[in-house]
């Protein structure tokens, strides 16, 4: 597998308290790798550490790049969208204001809002703030997705989400993964039998598994990192 | 009536000094978490500066005056500009670090300035009209409330402008709502932080010359006294909104002419009862929202 991103040794720290510890994984560059664990094992702390949101030591390496001593909208500007848990849509802000705000470049790709999520070109003169939790799902990934970039991080996208959302949003990340690879933090494991090709299993801060998506999750590793069985996902 | 009337407008004039100091202070405060205790220097030191080249312009003349104006509102935003430049960003996500650097600052400049213009307000001379008054239905309103209430509408206007239409502006205002976000965007939030302290000094630096008109002299702690007030405000009128310093500048400015008035000069006393009151029922202030 050859990486567009290599973390190692990865540290993390908020306030004093380390949330990563010595991680190190590597992302691959085509499809999806998926980034499982349980709550509260890190999986956020790994991402918004790797791009500069968390104190953090450790070497990150991107296309070649070390990019863990840069700011981070230094790193984003080198081609690594984020899509954060929670959406964090600027609710003051218009749907078109979130989007203007996100455009990076000359030419962002404003077409591809109007192909994965027609809804929003409706909405937007409407305020981020009193959208639908689904709909502000749109308005995140299309903050990402209308931009040329090389790694999308993208975490807990379907969290919260009604199941025809769910839908939406997973068909969205096929269609943004055949262009982009990219690292996804998921806790709907069907979502992440649809789109992972890979998966980094983290415990206790720590990386303690990767490989083959199918091959883990068709496993009891299933049941002994993530405290749910197969049969559970499948329900 | 006559006297409900002059109070009400003398009050909206002073609440639009009030405003000229706090819509900086809000700004600054919501984009980068930093309450700066320096915002009362900048108005200092445009006061004294726009004072001295308005002198030698024209003294008591429309023509220094204006020009003491201009001096001002470009010397608080460069002075402003600066302090950003070289004393906050080095500390950037040092809040703490921030405020004391802003305090000492604050306390440093009003030393200097006794050192160069003396430990006494100097008395300055104004437009003749200023000094007079205009009659509203009976009430014998000063000039001056009219200059002060004027420019702080022009301020507010340009800018709720300049960030409702320019592509700054929709940093900053994404940034008063989730800093984190807007460089998860890419963006470099510094530079608006920069540009909000230019802003923000601008309109004290305006204010500065303006609160010498309002006194009719100029002093090294003018600018210290009205911080007090500008930060009362702020925090009333919702850190980090500009409408919230609007509405708290005048609503501020009105109670505390009323109870000076009738209330035998409690006006301090009743607008800290009006911040205790308003941080029980509404701990973000009037317009203040939960920030990231």
């Amino acid at each position: 597998m050859t990486a567009i991103l290599t973390v190692r040794g990865l540290d993390a720290r908020i306030a004093g308290q380390q949330v990563v510890e010595g991680a190190s994984f590597e992302v691959a560059e085509h499809g999806v790798t998926a980034l499982l664990g349980r709550n509260g094992v890190g999986k956020s702390s790994n991402i918004k550490a790797l791009l500069g949101l968390y104190e953090r030591s450790g070497e990150v390496t991107f296309a070649g790049e070390r990019i863990d001593r840069l700011m981070t909208h230094r790193i984003v500007q080198r081609g690594i969208a984020y899509v954060p848990e929670d959406r964090e849509v600027f609710g003051g802000l218009t749907v078109e204001e979130n989007l203007r705000l996100a455009e990076r470049g000359g030419a962002p790709n404003r077409g591809i809002v109007a192909e994965l999520f027609p809804e929003l070109i409706q909405r937007a003169k409407q305020q981020a703030g009193t959208l639908s939790g689904g709909q502000q799902q749109m308005v995140s990934l299309s903050r990402a997705l209308m931009n040329d970039n090389r790694l999308l991080l993208v975490d807990e996208p379907t969290k919260g989400l009604a199941p025809l959302i769910v839908g939406t949003v997973t068909k969205a990340l096929e269609a943004a993964a055949e262009r982009t690879p990219m690292l996804l933090v998921e806790q709907n494991l069907q979502v992440v039998r649809a789109l992972a090709h890979s998966v980094i299993v983290l415990s206790g801060g720590r990386v303690v598994h990767t490989g083959p998506a199918a091959d883990f999750l068709d496993s009891d590793l299933v049941h002994r990192h993530l405290g749910v069985s197969t049969d559970e996902e499948a329900a | 009536m006559s006297t409900v009337l002059l109070l009400l407008i003398t009050g909206i004039g002073l609440g639009a000094l009030y405003f000229l100091v706090a819509s900086g202070l809000s700004l600054i405060y919501g984009l980068m978490g930093v309450l700066n205790f320096a915002h009362g220097s900048f108005l200092t030191l445009a006061g004294f500066l726009g004072w001295e080249v308005g002198r030698r312009i024209g003294d008591g003349t429309w023509a220094g005056l204006l020009t003491g104006m201009l001096v001002g509102l470009v010397v608080g935003a460069v002075v402003a500009a600066l302090t950003e430049l070289i004393f906050i960003r080095p500390l950037y996500n040092r809040h703490i670090e921030q405020v004391l650097v802003t305090v000492g600052l604050g306390l440093a400049s009003v030393a200097l300035f006794e050192g160069i213009w003396g430990t006494d307000p100097i008395q300055i001379r104004l437009p003749e009209w200023l000094g007079g008054t205009t009659d509203v239905l009976g009430a014998n309103i000063p000039n001056d409330r009219w200059l002060l209430i004027a420019t702080a509408v022009v301020v507010l206007v340009l800018i709720v402008l300049f960030l409702q239409r320019t592509s700054y502006g929709l940093v900053i205002r994404a940034g008063v709502e989730n800093r984190t976000m807007v460089t998860a965007l890419g963006i470099d939030v510094r530079r608006a932080f920069t540009i909000v302290f230019a802003i923000g000094g601008a309109a004290a630096g305006l204010g500065g010359v303006l609160a010498s008109v309002y006194y009719g002299q100029v002093g090294a702690h003018q600018g210290t006294s009205l911080l007090i007030y500008a930060f009362i405000v702020t925090v009333i009128g919702g850190l980090g909104s500009l409408t919230g310093a609007a509405i708290a500048s005048v609503l501020v400015a009105v109670i505390q002419q009323f109870a000076n008035f009738y209330l035998g000069g409690t006006g301090d006393l009743a607008i800290v009862l009006a911040l205790a009151a308003v941080l029980l029922v509404r701990p973000t202030g009037l317009m203040g929202k939960v920030k990231h």
